[in-house]
C-alpha cells in the first residue's frame, strides 16, 4: 500500500512497542530473579528504556493515526508532508539517542522523561512542526462540515478533531511543564516541586487519551457508518475529558502536604474520563448493524478495550476516594491502574486503528495462518493482561496491608516473591501475545 | 476569520489552564514544613539523584519505581548512618554506584529535606464522612 508518513509513525511504533515490551518482561523477570543479565543491563537501565519505549509506542501510534486520518477526512493532502517527515526523523533519532545515551548510563533521572534534559530540545521542536501542520491543515475544515450534515454552527469540528487539537496542544503544553524544574524557584521546594511533577504528567496522560480516544471515535465512527463524532453528547463527554485533563491530575497529591483544596478538586473531579469513553464505546456498539466482519478485527480490539475500561474504571474510583488511596498510593495497585490503563485500553484502541487503517486498502488481506496467529495473540495477550493485572492489585494490597503493620520493606518484598513471579510470567506471555498480534502488521506495512 | 472560531476556543482553554496553573505554582501550602526552601547542599543532592536515575527503583512520596523502598522518612526512620552505609557500599539488589563523599553528603541532605518537608505514608489520621483524610 502507498506509504504515508503516517504508517511510517505507525510502524515505528509497532517497533516501540515489541522494544518496550522486551525490557518490561527482563525487569519483571529482575524482580524475581536478581542476577538475571543484571551485569549487560541492570534495573536503572532497563526501567526507562521500558517506559520511554512503551510512552513512545503511545505517542507514535497516536501521531501516526493523527497523520494518516487527516488527509481521509479532509479530503485533501497534509499542509505539508515535508514538515511530517521532518517530524518523524527527529522523532526517530532523537529515539536512537536516547536509547543509546541509557545503555551508556547517561540519565535525567526523573519519572518518565528519565532521559537528559537536552534531549528534550528536538522532542519539544519537532512537536512544533505537529502543530503547525495539523493547525494549517484543518484550519478550513468547518465549511466541509457545514455542507455533509447540514449543521447550521460554522464552529462545529467532529468531535475527534478537538480530541486530538487538544491533545497536540496539551502535550505540548505538559512536556513543558515536566522540565520547570530546571528553574531554581521550582526545584527549591520539595512540595512545589513534587506538585507541579504531578501536575504535568497527570495532564500529560490526558494529552496522549485525547489523541487515543479521538482515534477510537474516528475508527467507531468509520466501521459503524454513523456520525457519532458529531453528537451534541459527543462534545458534552470531551468537555468533561478535558475538564479532567486540567484538574484531574490532583487525585495523585493527596499524600502531599500541598494545599487541601487542590486534593478536593482532585477527588471531586476524579476519574470521570474513563466513563465518558465507555459511554461513547457502549452507544457505538448499539451502532453496529452491518459491516462487522469486513471490520471485524478492529471491532474486536475495541471491544477488548471496552472491557478494560470497565475493569479500569472500578480500580480508578475506588483509588481515587482519599480514604483508599492513602492504603494504595504507591503500592502495585497504582501500576495496575497504569498498566490496564496503557496496555488494556490505550493499546487495544491503538491496535484497532491500525487494523482499520491497514482495512481501508483492499490489498491488505491476511492470510488464514495470519488471521489465526492474531486471534491467537489477541485472547493470550487478555488473559495474560488479566493476570498480570489481578497479581499487580494483590501485590499492592498486600503491599499495603503490611506496610500498615510496619513490616520491613525487605520483609515485604520477600513475601510479595510469589506474585512477582505470576506478574513476570503473564508479563511475558502477554509480550508473546502482542508479538503474535504484530508480526502480521509489521508485515503489512514493510510491504513497499 | 469566522472559521477561526475553534481557535479562539482552544485559545481560551490554554489561556485557562495558564491561569490555574499559575494558581497551582503559588499555592500557599497548609503546613510550614512544607514550605521550606531546600538547602544548597540538597540541590548538588538532588542532582546526583537524577544523575544516578535512583527514581527507577525508589519513591519519595510514592513517585517513582517499586523495586527499592519509599524514601521519603528514610532519615527518620533508619538514621543518616544506615543511609550513608547503604550509599556508599550498595546492598544485595542495590549497585554500589561508587559515590564519593560529597556525593554521598549531598543525598544524605536531600533525604533530611525531604523527611523534614512531610511524611509518607501518613499513618496516623481520620478518615471524614466524605472519604478524605484529615492527618492528626
Amino acid at each position: 500500500m502507498k506509504k504515508t508518513v503516517g504508517l511510517s509513525f505507525i510502524l515505528l511504533s509497532l517497533i516501540a512497542l515489541l522494544g518496550g515490551l522486551l525490557f518490561g518482561c527482563i525487569a519483571a523477570f529482575q524482580y524475581v530473579l536478581p542476577d538475571f543479565l543484571k551485569e549487560l543491563i541492570p534495573f536503572y537501565k532497563i526501567r526507562p528504556l521500558h517506559v520511554s519505549l512503551v510512552i513512545s509506542w503511545i505517542f507514535l501510534a497516536s501521531v501516526g493515526g493523527v497523520y494518516h486520518a487527516l488527509p481521509k477526512i479532509l479530503e485533501k493532502p497534509l499542509y505539508s508532508n515535508k514538515m511530517a517527515n521532518w517530524h518523524y526523523w527527529t522523532f526517530l533519532l532523537t529515539g536512537i539517542v536516547i536509547i543509546i545515551s541509557y545503555f551508556l548510563g547517561y540519565f535525567g533521572g526523573r519519572e518518565y522523561w528519565m532521559f537528559l534534559p537536552v534531549l528534550s530540545i528536538p522532542i519539544f521542536i519537532s512537536w512544533i512542526f505537529l502543530i503547525i501542520n495539523f493547525f494549517a491543515s484543518v484550519k478550513n475544515y468547518n465549511v466541509n462540515l457545514f455542507t455533509q450534515t447540514g449543521v447550521t454552527n460554522k464552529m462545529v469540528w467532529p468531535v475527534y478533531l478537538w480530541m486530538w487539537a487538544t491533545g497536540i496542544i496539551f502535550f505540548f503544553l505538559t512536556f513543558s511543564e515536566a522540565y520547570l524544574w530546571v528553574f531554581p524557584y521550582f526545584r527549591e521546594n520539595i512540595v512545589r516541586e513534587m506538585t507541579v511533577q504531578w501536575k504535568a504528567y497527570g495532564s500529560l496522560i490526558g494529552s496522549w487519551n485525547m489523541l487515543c480516544y479521538g482515534l477510537a471515535i474516528y475508527v467507531m465512527e468509520k466501521t459503524s457508518g454513523k456520525r457519532i463524532s458529531c453528537l451534541p453528547i459527543s462534545y458534552f463527554l470531551y468537555f468533561l475529558g478535558l475538564i479532567n485533563l486540567i484538574l484531574g491530575w490532583s487525585h495523585h497529591i493527596y499524600i502531599l502536604p500541598a494545599a487541601e483544596w487542590i486534593r478536593l478538586l482532585g477527588y471531586a473531579i476524579s476519574m470521570t474520563e474513563l466513563i465518558i469513553l465507555a459511554k461513547m464505546i457502549w452507544d457505538w456498539k448499539g451502532l453496529i448493524v452491518k459491516g462487522i466482519k469486513l471490520h471485524s478485527l478492529p471491532y474486536r480490539f475495541l471491544l477488548s478495550s471496552d472491557f478494560w475500561i470497565v475493569a479500569n474504571l472500578v480500580l480508578a474510583i475506588t483509588i481515587s476516594v482519599p480514604a483508599a488511596n492513602i492504603y494504595t498510593h504507591g503500592t502495585h495497585i497504582t501500576v495496575a491502574h497504569s498498566m490496564g490503563s496503557t496496555i488494556g485500553i490505550n493499546t487495544m484502541i491503538l491496535l484497532a486503528t491500525i487494523f482499520y487503517m491497514l482495512s481501508e486498502n483492499k490489498k491488505n488481506t491476511y492470510r488464514k495462518s495470519e488471521l489465526k496467529m492474531i486471534e491467537t495473540g489477541f485472547w493470550i495477550a487478555n488473559i495474560s493482561l488479566f493476570i498480570f493485572w489481578i497479581s499487580l492489585i494483590a501485590s499492592g494490597i498486600i503491599k499495603s496491608f503490611y506496610m500498615t503493620q510496619n513490616i520491613v520493606f525487605q520483609q515485604i518484598m520477600i513475601s510479595l516473591h510469589p506474585y512477582f513471579w505470576v506478574l513476570a510470567l503473564s508479563g511475558f506471555t502477554l509480550f508473546i501475545g502482542v508479538i503474535l498480534i504484530t508480526i502480521p502488521l509489521i508485515k503489512q506495512l514493510s510491504i513497499k | 476569520m469566522k472559521f477561526l472560531l475553534p481557535y479562539k476556543i482552544l485559545l481560551a482553554i490554554v489561556v485557562s489552564y495558564f491561569f490555574y496553573s499559575y494558581i497551582i505554582y503559588t499555592q500557599k501550602m497548609d503546613t510550614e514544613k512544607a514550605k521550606k526552601t531546600i538547602s544548597p547542599l540538597a540541590l548538588e543532592g538532588k542532582k546526583v539523584f537524577q544523575k544516578y536515575n535512583c527514581v527507577s527503583c525508589h519513591q519519595m512520596y510514592g513517585l517513582g519505581g517499586y523495586l527499592g523502598p519509599d524514601l521519603t522518612n528514610t532519615i527518620s526512620e533508619k538514621g543518616e548512618v544506615y543511609a550513608r552505609t547503604i550509599l556508599k557500599y550498595g546492598t544485595a539488589k542495590m549497585p554500589n554506584f561508587h559515590l564519593n563523599d560529597h556525593e554521598i553528603t549531598s543525598l544524605i541532605d536531600l533525604l533530611k529535606e525531604v523527611d523534614s518537608s512531610g511524611t509518607f505514608p501518613v499513618k496516623n489520621f481520620d478518615i471524614t464522612w466524605f472519604g478524605t483524610i484529615k492527618e492528626k
